[in-house]
């Protein structure tokens, strides 16, 4: 196998595994920069992949055909953007603890997820879906030499659409009014107050985007690897998200590169243990080198992660 | 603080009357059902639920063909309990056999600390539990000979490969799934000397992306079948075999513990399954336990003799030289002429002696 044979295996794979991690890592991005912690990603990111696992189901039935993933996905969007809110009133109307009424959405999406599961389909887990998420070549782009066979071959679309989505949102934050409202908001919110912006307003609107994030995320998770919905099909991705995020600095890029990062040392070690010269390595260091890697980064090369100033607080009108 | 703690405590009081009532209530009319003679039995299955395609739902229908066999009546004289979380299993345990169950059956390797435990409480209650050994006098521990039904797909894979490259995905390095992995070496090196194997453990059974990750590093070395010992992590593998499959480049993937076939679909993926037989087993333990002998304290096993493990009835993507070579091996180690190894060491000298 030659060096670019194995960077065929890897860079595919790991585009493949970053695209939930990078939309659910956006949300993130989206709640947290308006000054609400949102832990709930997990539960969010569940519920949008239970959404996403019945809703192509259903589409099947209904006769969409390959359009029922699509479908799933715009279900799974609303779904999550509703199931933030119980978070956002929470949070922010009632002024409760964020981390708290995070969790909670952690706990009610694993439990109501199954209950409905049980409920419809009287089983532990949900049909497997048939119409999935395809892998292909991009075409045109996937005939540029290198490049061509490295990122846009073998690939799900809905990685490319993760990656634009990235770039959307980072138009919307640092290029808009809005946005510039969102970071202010995450940052001074006193401040963004007496400039006449709506604090609680910008915030509803932040967490509800950013459970719509999320639950795309989760419904892509299982239109393009899973193929069902379980109770262990979302397990831990949603934090993963987290660590993107706060690796990523809560930039919308950053949050990308970092989830794509976190692909990459998966991937590369899976693959290690199949490659010639690192075969050699017992694979428990493979295993672990994602997360090795991780807290060298965040040790070493990323600086100090600042988070929005305001972040976890509730803002009150009129206290200093 | 002090009426709080009162007001908890009498509520803990009142819920434990109305619990200790409700089983009374049961006890007493299963007792007025059945007198001695009537054997009764009954199960817990863990979270999966009893529809979960596997083994819970497996076992379900091994003790409903006991329960038909001997015209026990469903509901008094055989049942089950479902397990919605970790924390019903010991409660679901404690309460069938305070039901006076003859014998009551936990379904998976999950409730091996509970049965323990329940099995030190009650020391007359028989359990008995599945797929994994727990040391108690009145537990039966039913474990199955996962090796040779590997073996078998082994040569399958052996005699069907085109690359002469094949593949086994592991879920967590562990006794268990050694099994699994040795014996598929051996069929596959039986069938096909010529046959690289690569093997990888993704140390997780339910991390689909990662299965994904090896099954494609593995087909893309050019192997065409991949046999998976992994959970959930293994539908991974089927999501990237339908992928190459859709692009026009056939591979299979090799199911394990029940027929996988519709996991395969649309594309047809699965090329054969390595099934775990539990409803035999139930079936099997139950008549033991009915006729007075209870295997409690020993490890059962279930392997080809005993039909326990074996090849899914979906054999359509099978050749008929690769099923014929299947029932010659079955009979081969049902006369003991082949032992299949289930260790690494074994394995080692199982090569070693073909080579002879």
């Amino acid at each position: 196998m030659s060096f670019f044979d194995i960077l065929a295996l890897i860079v595919p794979a790991a585009i493949v595994s970053a695209a939930p991690l990078i939309l659910t890592a956006l949300g993130g991005v989206f709640s947290e920069r308006s000054g609400v912690v949102n832990i709930g990603l997990e539960g969010l990111m569940m519920f949008g992949a239970f959404l996403g696992a019945i809703f192509t189901h259903y589409g099947e039935q209904w006769g969409l055909g390959a359009a029922s993933p699509w479908m799933s996905f715009a279900v799974a969007i609303i779904g999550g953007a509703l199931f933030a809110v119980p978070h956002a009133v929470a949070s922010i109307s009632l002024k409760a603890d964020q981390v708290v009424s995070g969790v909670a959405l952690n706990f009610l999406a694993a439990g109501l997820s199954i209950f409905l599961t049980k409920k419809l389909f009287d089983a532990g887990q949900t049909p497997d879906i048939q119409e999935r998420i395809g892998k292909g070549d991009i075409p045109v782009l996937s005939k540029i030499p290198v490049i061509g066979d490295l990122f846009f071959s073998n690939a799900y679309s809905t990685s490319f659409v993760a990656i634009f989505l990235a770039f959307v949102v980072w138009y919307i934050i640092y290029k808009t009014p809005f946005g510039l409202r969102l970071r202010s908001v995450g940052e001074h919110p006193m401040a963004a107050d007496t400039m006449g912006i709506n604090v609680n307003k910008t915030r509803y609107i932040s967490v509800i985007i950013g459970g719509a994030f999320a639950g795309l995320g989760g419904a892509i998770y299982v239109a393009s690897i899973a193929g069902n919905f379980t109770q262990s099909t979302i397990s831990g991705q949603g934090f993963m998200a987290l660590a993107a995020m706060i690796f990523g600095k809560w930039h919308p890029l950053g949050a990308m590169g970092a989830a794509l990062f976190f692909g990459l040392a998966q991937s590369l070690s899976i693959t290690g243990e199949q490659i010639p010269l690192l075969k050699n390595i017992p694979d428990v260091y493979l295993l672990i080198a994602p997360y090795v890697l991780t807290i060298l980064a965040l040790a070493g090369f990323v600086g100090r992660a600042d988070a929005p100033k305001a972040s976890g607080q509730p803002y009150e009108k009129g206290k200093r | 603080m002090k009426k709080r703690t009162g007001v908890l405590l009498s509520l803990a009081l009142a819920a434990g009357t109305l619990l200790s009532a409700c089983g009374k209530d049961e006890g007493g009319g299963s007792n007025e059902g059945g007198k001695k003679d009537a054997f009764k039995v009954a199960m817990v299955t863990d979270t999966g639920g009893v529809d979960d395609k596997s083994f819970n739902q497996s076992a379900w229908e091994g003790l409903q063909k006991f329960g038909k066999d001997n015209h026990l009546k469903k509901g008094t004289d055989f049942k089950y309990l479902q397990s919605t979380s970790a924390s019903d299993y010991a409660p679901n345990l404690n309460s069938l056999v305070r039901e006076k169950f003859d014998l009551v059956y936990g379904i998976g390797f999950l409730m091996a600390e509970d049965i323990k435990k329940v099995a030190k409480q009650q020391p007359n209650a028989h359990l008995a539990l599945v797929d994994m050994v727990v040391p108690e006098k009145n537990v039966a521990s039913i474990t199955f000979k996962e090796h040779e039904g590997s073996f078998l797909v082994g040569l399958i894979a052996g005699m069907q490969t085109k690359s002469n490259k094949v593949g086994f995905v592991g879920g967590v390095d562990s006794e268990l799934i050694k099994k699994f992995e040795n014996g598929f070496k051996a069929g596959v090196k039986t069938a096909n000397p010529k046959a690289e194997i690569f093997v990888q453990y993704a140390g997780d059974f339910n991390k689909a992306e990662k299965g994904q990750a090896i099954a494609n590093t593995f087909y893309g070395k050019g192997a065409d079948i991949i046999y998976h010992a992994a959970g959930g992590t293994g539908k991974g593998v089927f999501t990237e075999a339908k992928n190459r499959s859709k692009n026009g480049k056939k591979v299979w993937v090799i199911g394990v513990d029940r027929d996988q076939y519709e996991e395969g679909l649309p594309e047809d993926v699965t090329l054969t399954s390595m099934v775990k037989r539990v409803d035999t087993a139930v079936d099997q333990v139950s008549r033991d336990t009915k006729d007075g002998k209870f295997p409690g304290g020993k490890v059962v096993e279930f392997g080809l003799n005993e039909d326990g493990v074996g090849i899914a009835p979906h054999k359509q993507n099978v050749t008929k030289e690769a099923l014929a070579k299947v029932d010659e091996y079955k009979k081969k180690i049902q006369d003991g002429s082949v032992t299949v190894p289930k260790t690494d060491k074994e394995f080692k000298k199982f090569e070693a002696d073909m080579k002879k």
